[in-house]
């Protein structure tokens, strides 16, 4: 298709590469401002970075306009938004930790360009659908086993001095499998072989998979210790089994059964129950297991509508460390909150609606199964992750230690998220081949 | 499917704008009475952000500062208190956590820049904006010098007790010490639950019985309402008999036929009981309402820790003026009267500043940031106690007092004090409340004072008058 038009003129791609440039902006003078802020500080000059998340991303840009020319020009500027929004809060909390979240920026984009490369045809994950399901079990299983316990949930494994939340992969490697597993079977699923007091029942053999999923779910949640990676998992599965056979009784019987087993781990574990109690009345525990939320909301109603500016919230204790402790991962959108204001918490959001918008309607103009089930629950990922852990710090949830997709410090979260925009272009790529924008 | 994909988009969407809902929530609706809230650190910082100003005594001593420091980037402010516990009841304390007290509560506004007018408007928007808002300085009429000598002469003596002096003529407060102290640098919180209080500003809110130095009023209101004249005659038995008990001089001395003045001079009960009685309680307690008993000095501190002087009951409470009591007992300072230390100054301050009484004034000036004059306070006259020919007779019989009658130990070379000694009986163990009040030079009074010392086996000339001496020497000395 490339010698039929010229590498130049590509609509979708020029739009990409101009929202991609006032990423760049938004990200030199994010940099500048927080540097302007605390200049007597730091000494390494934000724009070295500002440039080198500039290259990074037009060299992303350069793959896709070559891989996939008509791939949606949406997707790759908005996680450049969000991901120079992370970096600017970060390098204000530590330019430490900035340091290491840019180098899992370009390991990120680098994957997503593996991704680009290997998947230009969607069709080849299909046939890899039960390698992915056999790694996101054996994924999680290590987890269990070799995890270590990082304040009360156990999601992590260490290799060597690094520390690797599988989970993060296992999410994708389940949509994956979920999505070729329903296309092939969302017929069976849907039609029911037997009828149990006027409601039919699917059969054994087709529902097993899927029981067996939910049931590893429940497993999960009492292993890992953590409510919000459980239901994430079970969410994304149940909405991928609704789009694949329609039937919302699956839903409500999965929701049900996992309501059920997180009462059971309400009364069984200590850690769950803490995070209940600090969810309920923070301000009764203020001093205890509701101090990180009590602080997450002073933080967010400090910012006003407007916040008090990049660099220039409170955030930091005496000692240099964060007032909310895990500040950079669990309650980045606090601080978020606390700089950019209303204004800038309300724009992060609407960017992942934007997100899971393109996702969601990539999935609608996909003109295969597999690609709108892939699309459709990697948009439910992302979007249901940004749910419970922004609900979690803004105390619409009980707090769970989830990322933020593209915004959170932390390697896994950040790789694995331009693994999913990497996916997502490569179906939308398929999708607009016949159908230009 | 795509309408099934349709539908989980909608789900989604209404998701995440429950997230902008909650948001708005807190950041609009709920901000307001999140900052009230006490366990709110944030608003803890943000008046650490404000350079308090100083405080410094009239002869150049700091005694509170703000010290920078950094906090997440910006400059942030610590209290500090360089003297420690010289004046510390006076002076207060601005803490984070016990918050304020003293003249760091009564002059926050000033110190903290944040008054009503147009610097202070000025200062809010630079708070807004989170530069750092700079408060006026404060200097005092406070002699550095005089506060550090009462301070020694009541630890010298590990008493509890308290040191006011006063310029009689303009209200100025040169010394105002309380003991035991504190160092509010680092000794607030072990303060606070300290059983000996040292938090307690004893010139202001300690309540004693004043004893014979009250009888400086009764002989005020007498000569003033003619019950009485300075040489009319009265007998000195030990005890006479009121309210069907005895009423006896001190160690039950008797005493030979003497004029009024003697009496006074001498501190004699037998005969200002009987004057007390030919006053009568109406006319007593309207001297004392003149002389500034039965409410609040108003003055630059904070209210609560400015105690009424008066007349209590059982129950501590303050009586009104018209419930009847022994008008006897209390002409000689008992029947349940208590005083502050600072009351008992403003008695002698009347009596040397010819019949009027003046507010006390903490305040020598208030600097603004670029060392200009904001305010200048004024003495604030609070009217008249006595006639000035009453002034001047009780002038001459408290110079008496020192020259040959109780009081002979406050005697300061060079200087003509004059004063009233007080004894007055705690009740446990044959403990005396120590008092001297009185003023110097005697023909032009430069220093009003009061001292009490709680719970001590000596008397009013024995233990306070020397403390009286030793204060107005370090106040006269020329600065080392």
């Amino acid at each position: 298709m490339i010698t039929e038009r010229g590498i130049l003129d590509l609509p979708s791609r020029n739009r990409e590469l101009g929202l991609i440039g006032l990423a760049v902006l938004i990200t030199t003078a994010g940099f500048a401002a927080v540097q302007l802020a605390r200049a007597q500080e730091f000494s390494s000059s934000p724009l070295v970075a500002a440039l080198l998340f500039a290259v990074a991303y037009f060299v992303a840009h350069a793959v896709v306009r070559v891989a996939l020319p008509d791939a949606d020009p949406y997707v790759l500027p908005i996680t450049a938004v969000l991901t120079a929004i992370g970096l600017i809060e970060i390098y204000r909390i530590s330019p430490q930790l900035a340091r290491d979240q840019g180098i899992w920026m370009l390991l990120g984009l680098a994957l997503f360009v593996g991704v680009v490369i290997a998947f230009r045809d969607i069709r080849r994950l299909e046939e890899l659908k039960y390698t992915c399901g056999a790694l996101a079990v054996v994924l999680l299983v290590l987890t269990i086993t070799l995890g270590a316990s990082v304040n009360g949930a156990r999601l992590w494994i260490r290799i060597g001095g690094l520390q690797i939340q599988p989970g993060e992969f296992a999410k994708i490697l389940l949509v994956i499998f979920l999505a070729g597993y329903l296309r092939e079977r969302r017929e069976v699923l849907a039609a029911p072989t037997r009828r149990i007091l006027g409601v039919g029942i699917p059969a054994l053999r087709h529902a097993l998979p899927l029981l067996l999923l939910c049931g590893i779910s429940l497993v999960l949640l009492v292993a890992m210790n953590d409510l919000g990676t459980s239901l994430l998992f079970y969410v994304i599965a149940l909405s991928m089994i609704y789009i694949a056979t329609g039937r919302l009784l699956y839903v409500g019987a999965g929701l049900g059964i996992f309501a059920l087993g997180a009462l059971g781990a309400v009364q069984l574990t200590s850690h769950v129950q803490s995070r209940i109690e600090g969810w309920l009345d923070p301000w009764a525990v203020e001093q205890t297991s509701g101090y990180q939320i009590a602080q997450s909301i002073y933080t967010i109603a400090d910012g006003g509508v407007l916040g008090a500016g990049f660099g220039r919230g409170l955030i930091l204790n005496s000692g240099g460390s964060t007032i909310i402790p895990f500040a950079q991962t669990d309650f980045i959108y606090s601080v978020i909150a606390n700089e950019m204001g209303l204004v800038g918490a309300i724009a992060v959001v609407l960017l992942y609606l934007l997100l899971a918008w393109r996702g969601f309607r990539i999935a609608t103009t996909a003109d295969d199964g597999f690609s709108k089930l892939l699309a459709a629950g990697l948009a439910t990922a992302v979007a249901f992750q940004v749910f419970v852990i922004v609900g979690g710090v803004i105390r619409l949830l009980p707090l769970t230690g989830l990322t933020l997709p593209f915004v959170s410090y932390g390697g896994s979260s950040v790789t694995a998220n331009f693994a999913i925009a990497g996916l997502l272009l490569c179906i939308s790529q398929r999708a607009n081949r016949e159908r230009p924008l | 499917m795509n309408r099934r994909i349709s539908n989980l988009f909608v789900v989604t969407t209404i998701a995440l704008l429950a997230l902008i809902g909650m948001t708005t929530y807190w950041q609009v609706w709920a901000r307001g009475s999140l900052e009230a809230r006490q366990a709110n650190v944030r608003m803890v910082y943000r008046d650490l952000a404000i350079d308090r100003g100083s405080i410094a005594t009239a002869d150049g001593i700091v005694l509170a500062e703000s010290k920078p420091g950094k906090l997440d980037g910006r400059t942030v402010y610590t209290r500090t208190y360089p003297e420690g516990g010289l004046a510390a009841q006076l002076v207060g304390y601005s803490n984070l956590l016990a918050g304020r007290s003293g003249l760091e509560r009564s002059l926050d506004p000033e110190l903290s820049g944040s008054t009503g007018d147009l610097a202070g408007i000025q200062n809010a928007f630079d708070r807004m904006k989170g530069d750092t808002v700079r408060g006026d300085d404060v200097i005092l009429r406070l002699s550095a010098a005089g506060q550090q000598a009462a301070m020694d002469e009541l630890e010298r003596l590990h008493a509890r007790g308290s040191v006011v002096v006063m310029d009689p003529s303009t209200g100025g407060l040169l010394v105002m010490a309380s003991t035991p102290t504190y160092n509010p640098n680092t000794g607030l919180e072990q303060a606070l639950s300290d059983p000996a209080s040292p938090l307690l500003n004893r010139a202001t809110q300690g309540l004693y019985p004043p004893g014979s130095t009250f009888k400086v009023v009764t002989a005020a209101s007498a000569l003033d309402n003619e019950a009485v004249t300075v040489d009319q005659q009265f007998p000195g038995p030990a005890c006479i008999q009121t309210g069907g008990q005895d009423l006896c001089n001190f160690r039950n001395h008797a005493y030979g036929p003497h004029d009024f003045g003697y009496a006074l001079v001498h501190s004699i009960n037998t005969t200002f009981a009987k004057v007390g009685l030919t006053l009568g309680q109406e006319k007593l307690e309207a001297t004392m309402k003149d002389f500034g008993f039965f409410k609040r000095f108003p003055w630059d501190y904070p209210p609560e820790q400015t105690l009424p002087s008066g007349i209590f009951n059982r129950r501590g409470n303050l009586v009104p003026f018209d419930t009847p009591v022994d008008v006897a007992r209390l002409a000689i300072g008992q029947e349940r009267l208590l005083a502050t230390p600072l009351q008992m100054a403003e008695v002698a301050v009347a009596v040397a500043n010819g019949g009027q009484i003046v507010a006390p004034q903490p305040v020598q000036e208030v600097r603004a940031p670029d060392g200009s004059v904001v305010r200048r306070p004024q003495p604030v006259y609070l009217g008249r106690a006595m006639t000035t020919e009453t002034a001047a007779t009780l002038r001459q019989l408290m110079k008496d007092v020192v020259d040959d009658g109780t009081g002979t130990a406050a005697n300061v070379a060079g200087l003509d004090v004059a004063g009233k000694t007080g004894t007055a009986e705690t009740g446990r163990d044959g403990k005396n409340d120590a008092w001297f009040i009185g003023f110097a030079p005697a023909e032009a009074p430069r220093y009003a004072f009061a001292v009490l010392v709680e719970n001590t086996d000596g008397t009013g000339g024995d233990i306070a008058a020397p403390i009286a001496a030793s204060v107005l020497r370090a106040l006269t000395e020329p600065a080392s």
